[in-house]
């Protein structure tokens, strides 16, 4: 047969070559089906590796213990005692190496996140102790009365007679 | 010239020999038919959430964004908590602001354009917190419409983006029936909860069930019969988002409500 008409069949395996090199280049060794089958599994492995490494920022309560002995029996028994302390003091980070992420929310807005009172029946909200933010003592501070590792207390750094758990 | 019978005899060969390549194309491979089978491993896991207990303090939320660089001001976040208020006349006003990052701090309800709406404490019959999630879905819509494979789901039922994958066609941030994708602000690639898989890995818990002092939130292995969430899940009542979807959603709630959506 004449030579123009095989002309664009050698075009199109030139193609289709192409591609198929560009593919063994482009696309991953570990690409494929893994644990989950075809519909659900089909994915370059070497990302759950890639996951697993994220760093931890929060590192628990259980780490702060191990130093903090004073402070965790300084709240072991009050009702707060239930919060993580990474709550208030932020996130450990690599704290004692680097203490750069450890800064303590003493503010109003962290305290009335339970603290302002919803007033629903039936909720776990309408059990905690609530304020009206707009009407307690909005020119001041929380903890410039009370003690937030032991809310029962008055805050000794503050000292002030009087004020009502 | 071809009588019947030799004419049905071809016709049958021909047919068979049409339907043949199609199941020989399929390559047997015995390490997919494993991964296909159910034995994936020993852990599968799953989250539980109790409604009763949640206080919509939103520490969950802050924890998670900072745990996983979750863009802070953008309205973005791979959990958040839901009020739910509903008051004798049958209404319920649903809000969420900034997905509970700051958590719930005034009586009013955030109704979009409508405003604030503040209702009456004595008409409230009901109200509660509702955290969302992930559902890492046993059947997840989300990884089967993804062209590229860019999202996946690993042995432990965690389903997780390949961001250096993902193409950003956003089928999966449509496909999700619980709106728990979005774009990443700054990397324009599909994000979702992780479960925090970098912390279950290590045998932690997900940042926002530590951050949580009220136990409102779980995480446990279905697999193992002896767990405490597991016990829960299959002794108590327990219900799921949006069943009718056969997505088989892995966060369970206590204390179901029929105003959640």
């Amino acid at each position: 047969m004449k030579n123009h008409v095989w002309r664009p069949l050698f075009v199109v395996l030139a193609i289709v070559g192409g591609i198929l090199i560009a593919r063994t280049l482009l696309v991953p060794k570990d690409f494929g089906i893994h644990d989950r089958g075809y519909m659900y599994g089909w994915h370059r492995i070497s990302s759950e590796a890639e996951w697993k490494k994220f760093p931890v920022k929060y590192k628990t309560a259980e780490v702060c213990i191990k130093c903090h002995k004073d402070k965790y029996n300084d709240i072991k028994d009050s009702p707060h005692a239930p919060i993580s302390c990474e709550n208030c003091h932020g996130p450990n980070y690599d704290h004692p190496k680097d203490p750069v992420g450890l800064k303590i929310d003493r503010s109003r807005a962290l305290c009335i996140r339970c603290h302002a009172l919803l007033p629903y029946k039936g909720s776990a909200r309408a059990k905690i102790p609530g304020i009206d933010p707009v009407k307690h003592h909005p020119e001041a501070e929380c903890v410039m009365c009370h003690y937030p590792h032991n809310p029962t207390r008055p805050n000794p750094k503050y000292a002030k007679p009087g004020v009502k758990s | 010239m071809m009588n019947r019978r030799e004419f049905c005899k071809k016709s049958m060969i021909i047919a068979g020999g049409i339907a043949l390549p199609l199941t020989a194309l399929e390559i047997f491979n015995p390490k997919r038919l494993r991964a296909e089978k159910d034995g994936k491993g020993n852990v599968r896991w799953v989250f539980l959430v109790d409604i009763h207990k949640c206080v919509g303090c939103g520490l969950c939320v802050k924890a998670c964004k900072i745990e996983n660089d979750v863009n802070w001001d953008a309205n973005v976040t791979r959990t958040w908590v839901e009020r739910y208020v509903v008051t004798k006349d049958g209404h319920t006003y649903i809000d969420s602001p900034k997905g509970a990052r700051d958590g719930f701090t005034t009586q009013k309800i955030d109704q979009a354009h409508a405003g604030l709406k503040d209702v009456n404490p004595d008409d409230i019959t009901k109200g509660y917190f509702v955290p969302k999630l992930c559902n890492h879905c046993e059947n997840p819509p989300c990884v089967q419409v993804c062209p590229v494979g860019a999202t996946y789901q690993t042995k432990e039922g965690v389903v997780l983006v390949d961001r250096s994958w993902c193409i950003g066609c956003g089928y999966c941030v449509m496909g999700c029936p619980y709106g728990v994708r979005y774009f990443h602000p700054e990397l324009h690639v599909a994000e979702k909860c992780t479960l925090c898989y970098h912390r279950l890995c290590q045998g932690m818990k997900t940042a926002c069930v530590d951050a949580c002092p009220f136990g409102a939130r779980r995480v446990g292995n279905i697999r193992d019969p002896e767990d405490p969430v597991t016990k829960i899940i299959t002794t108590e009542q327990v219900n799921v988002l949006k069943e009718e979807f056969g997505t088989k959603p892995q966060v369970f709630y206590l204390g179901y409500s029929m105003e959640v959506k």
